[in-house]
């Protein structure tokens, strides 16, 4: 087997050094009647059977490169130049362990520390960390974070009604195990967070910019009226927006969670993404996850190494602020790599032409016979009311293979005419064009 | 050698640089509501091959298992097979969407259903959840499962999870998250679970307040925890359930299935067993396998095989959702290529690989380097040391960076004061070991001779041991 080096007649010096004669009396401690079991495994194959079966297997999921797609809802199509994969895939980044032996990880540790100071520049926050699993853990997180340090009266989170349904999930496992109630809120959140009579122990609120369905919400007042009420603004981004719009710490925010796969990472049927999370100085020492800083040797020379680390489980156990130990560092990196090439003018190019050529869609069906398209301000996604169930109408454009965007019946089953449509950088003017002539023409 | 700094990007970024080409805009401009758009941006601006130096130049910067031994304990750094990263780049799965209908990615799901199945065959556990993102997300994932268990049973009381001291701290940690109280028990003088502590937590407050117990095993000693059957016993008789901790699970692969030890549930790290790449820090995965008991408890959806073809399923009792989609996919197919490639014969040998190893390698140095609690009894894939005399363990770990090696896990487990903790895998050669033990051998004979070159190592990499209290106190986190 190409991953054993060691030969037979190796082995058998080996065993001959520990006076043994097979390797099964090294299983001396295991349960004799246990040991060896029959699994119900079929015997290996060859690397080249490997690939064909599992060539096989990836050939029949419709692709993002053989379809035309307009299908996001919190996993985007979004460009990745071809530096981000060929310098992630390098083995000393690919196959190198956390960085807990400074010396010799500078290079992981220098690229989580860019990581952070461009993230940090993007949300328009001070403190960013090496990552979390994905944007819902994160917002989980940021939720967890913001009991932290309040008082037991301190039971209500606001959440907007447009908040991913499978946020809304994962939100409620990783908060089952506090007194807290997850509040669902329409709306301005400067409105929601006024409502003084009833908002009795208000811990955080927060905001999706912009949320499930694409919409911008109206963010002034909001953190003063949050503020106010001494809890904290907690707003959910979309990272590629950002290129264009005001950031969340210009909107007064204490904490910014996102999902980063938008930022290089692949589609990849799920994962794996990157969840990003950034906050204030003050809050920084509350904040879960690794943390790269600067610090100075002997010499004075600089460099980096993990920091704040009495935050986490490996020295504080059960008094650690969350119990992260692995993150997404290879998706961290690849986000880095990706900012940095495509830095401040790609970022906001992109984000320009998401945005341009989504209002161009939308413009182009709300125009459509028994179309209509949801007003309001919105960034590369928006509702569509379609004149037939969605679901059919998707149906049939799956044949002329594109993927029009989400049935919303799929996370509501009451909602059979709605269709969630999001357009990137990556649908032209002429898939655009044919979505519509498609739509038109299916929905008769 | 010279080792200058590599600049930040902020110091090679230059006004009018971009290094991606994007398409032009070929429809109408839509004005943007000129209130919502940001002033500045600080990003980079630099051309492509400013970025392609800058980040191979940092690459060079990092220890890797593709250029380096890493025999670091409790984290299982095998050889990531190429052929891994071939298949999670194959367009059907690197460009498929994790929302996309059913009907058009029906290999995605088969390759999870699947993968299911081969961990379930290998386990010994009735049924997997592949959501969870790394080892203590799947440990989250159990504590959950365990307390929703005893909740729909209306023992509410059970609360407490006894854990040994030689834990790792993601187990408290996890019960904290999950609102159950993480109890610490003593290990006995052998380094196993101390049979008359557990007892007696278990009675605690009249035995009506165990939830359960974690436990590795083997444990982070390195060592099989020869009572296993016994402990699962006393808690089960309590009224608890058993959570494994499969971060030693390269020890037993093929050899033992743990479920047959009467677990209840368990985590796999599938980037330590099943060769997927750590990636600096992560992405992990921490698939969980549950025994009957709980297996209506496990996160959902699952991939389930239905008269169509591969579909989901939710259990009946599932704790809910722990991640978004079908948790880190890429990683799930890397680790499927490993299994298959290797098939039950293969998985067999590499456990047999690892504690030959490790076994081969402590008998090569455990006269200078003295193993913790292992007299007279083999270890499994890793082993303990208590360190050397003279130096601390920290200055033994420096030094190896001089001879080219990656220092092993260090001050872990807690119990042993000076733990030098060493996990060769069955991936590296007799020769490496030869080498790695002569190193470890001349750094004792340094240690004697010469301390003071332990205490300055390392020599000569891109910079020195780090002040980290003083980088703590003043943390700059950012450049600006």
């Amino acid at each position: 087997m190409p991953y054993i080096p060691v030969t037979g007649e190796q082995q058998e010096d080996m065993l001959h050094k520990l006076g043994v004669v097979s390797v099964e009396e090294l299983f001396e401690d295991l349960p004799k009647r246990l040991r060896y079991p029959k699994l119900d495994l079929s015997a290996g194959i060859s690397e080249s059977e490997v690939l064909r079966e599992l060539s096989a297997l990836a050939a029949t999921n419709a692709n993002a490169d053989d379809y035309r797609w307009f299908l996001g809802a919190g996993a985007y199509n979004h460009f990745i130049p071809a530096v981000v994969p060929a310098l992630a895939s390098r083995g000393e980044f690919l196959t190198a362990y956390t960085p807990y032996q400074p010396e010799v990880s500078q290079g992981t540790l220098q690229a989580a520390f860019e990581y952070q100071s461009m993230i940090a520049a993007l949300t328009g926050m001070d403190a960013v960390n090496a990552s979390h699993y994905d944007g819902a853990t994160a917002l989980a997180e940021a939720v967890l974070m913001s009991l932290r340090g309040t008082s037991e009266d301190k039971r209500l989170v606001l959440l907007p009604e447009g908040l991913h349904p499978e946020y809304r999930a994962v939100l409620e496992l990783y908060l089952s195990a506090f007194d807290v109630e997850l509040r669902t809120y329409r709306g301005r959140p400067a409105d929601a967070a006024a409502e003084k009579t009833t908002n009795t122990g208000l811990t955080a609120v927060v905001a999706c910019y912009p949320d499930f369905y694409g919409r911008i919400p109206d963010l002034s007042g909001a953190a003063e009226a949050i503020h106010e009420a001494e809890a904290l603004f907690i707003v959910a981004a979309d990272p590629i927006m950002l290129g264009l719009l005001k950031s969340p710490g210009a909107w007064g925010a204490d904490i910014v969670t996102a999902e980063g796969q938008s930022l290089g990472n692949e589609l990849a049927y799920g994962g794996p993404y990157l969840g990003i999370m950034a906050t204030t100085n003050a809050l920084v020492r509350r904040m879960p996850g690794r943390i790269v800083g600067e610090a100075r040797d002997a010499e004075g020379r600089r460099g980096f190494a993990l920091t704040l680390v009495a935050r986490e489980q490996h020295i504080r156990r059960e008094k650690a602020v969350s119990n992260i130990c692995s993150n997404q560092g290879l998706a961290m990196l690849r986000s880095c790599i990706y900012l940095a090439t495509m830095g401040k003018t790609g970022l906001r190019r992109a984000a320009e032409l998401c945005w341009h050529r989504a209002h161009y869609a939308a413009k182009r069906i709300d125009a459509l016979p028994g179309f209509t398209v949801e007003e309001g301000a919105f960034f590369k996604e928006f509702i569509v009311r379609t004149p037939i169930d969605a679901e059919i109408l998707a149906e049939r454009l799956y044949e002329r293979k594109m993927v029009p965007g989400l049935p919303l019946s799929r996370y509501f089953s009451d909602r059979r005419k709605e269709l969630l449509v999001c357009v990137t950088e990556l649908n032209t003017r002429e898939d655009i064009d044919d979505l519509v002539e498609s739509l038109r023409e299916e929905s008769k | 050698m010279i080792h200058p700094d590599i600049p930040l990007l902020k110091d090679l970024s230059v006004p009018g640089r971009i290094g991606a080409s994007l398409p032009r805009l070929d429809v109408e401009e839509t004005p943007i509501p000129p209130q919502l758009l940001r002033d500045s941006l600080t990003l980079p601006e630099m051309d492509e091959l400013s970025v392609v130096r800058h980040f191979t130049l940092l690459s060079q910067r990092n220890y890797s298992i593709d250029g380096q031994f890493y025999p670091l304990g409790s984290c299982t750094m095998k050889y990531n097979p190429k052929m891994n990263e071939a298949a999670a780049s194959l367009t059907g799965f690197r460009r498929t969407h994790p929302l996309s209908p059913e009907r058009i990615s029906r290999g995605a799901i088969d390759l999870l259903y699947k993968l299911q199945r081969s961990l379930e065959a290998i386990t010994g556990f009735s049924a997997v959840s592949l959501q969870p993102a790394a080892g203590a997300q799947g440990e989250l994932t159990g504590v959950f499962m365990i307390r929703d268990y005893h909740r729909r049973r209306g023992e509410n009381r059970r609360t407490r999870i006894l854990i040994p001291d030689s834990a790792h701290g993601t187990n408290p940690a996890s019960c904290t998250m999950a609102g159950l109280i993480a109890q610490t028990i003593p290990s006995n003088t052998s380094g196993g679970v101390d049979l008359d502590a557990l007892r007696a937590a278990c009675a605690e407050e009249g035995g009506k307040t165990l939830a359960g117990l974690m436990i590795t095993n083997p444990s982070t000693l390195g060592l099989f925890e020869c009572n296993i059957e016994e402990i699962v016993r006393i808690v089960h008789e309590a009224g608890g359930l058993v959570y494994g901790d499969g971060a030693n699970m390269n020890a037993l692969v093929g050899v033992l299935r743990p479920a047959d030890l009467g677990f209840d549930v368990m985590h796999f790290n599938l980037h330590k067993t099943f060769s997927t790449p750590h990636g600096g820090g992560g992405p992990g995965a921490g698939a969980v396998g549950a025994a009957p008991s709980l297996s209506d408890y496990l996160p959902g959806p699952l991939a389930a095989m239905s008269s169509e073809g591969p579909t989901f399923t939710v259990p009946k009792h599932s704790i809910g959702r722990m991640k978004v989609f079908n948790g880190n996919f890429g990683v799930l197919v890397r680790a499927y290529a490993y299994i298959l490639m290797l098939g039950a014969d293969g998985l067999r040998r590499v456990a047999e690989g690892a504690v030959l190893n490790a076994n081969y390698l402590r008998a090569l140095v455990e006269h200078a380097y003295p193993v913790a609690y292992g007299e007279g009894r083999r270890s499994m894939h890793e082993f303990v040391s208590t360190g050397i005399p003279n130096v601390h363990t920290l200055d033994v770990a420096k030094r190896l960076i001089d001879y080219g090696f990656h220092p092993p896990t260090i001050y872990f487990p807690l119990i042993v004061k000076e733990a030098l903790m060493i996990e060769p895998t069955e991936t590296e050669s007799k020769e490496t070991l030869d080498a790695f033990a002569k190193a470890l051998l001349s750094i004792a004979e340094e240690a004697r001779s010469n301390p003071e070159l332990l205490l300055a190592a390392p020599h000569d990499t891109p910079v020195g041991r780090l002040d980290e209290t003083a980088a703590a106190r003043k943390p700059i986190l950012c450049y600006r």
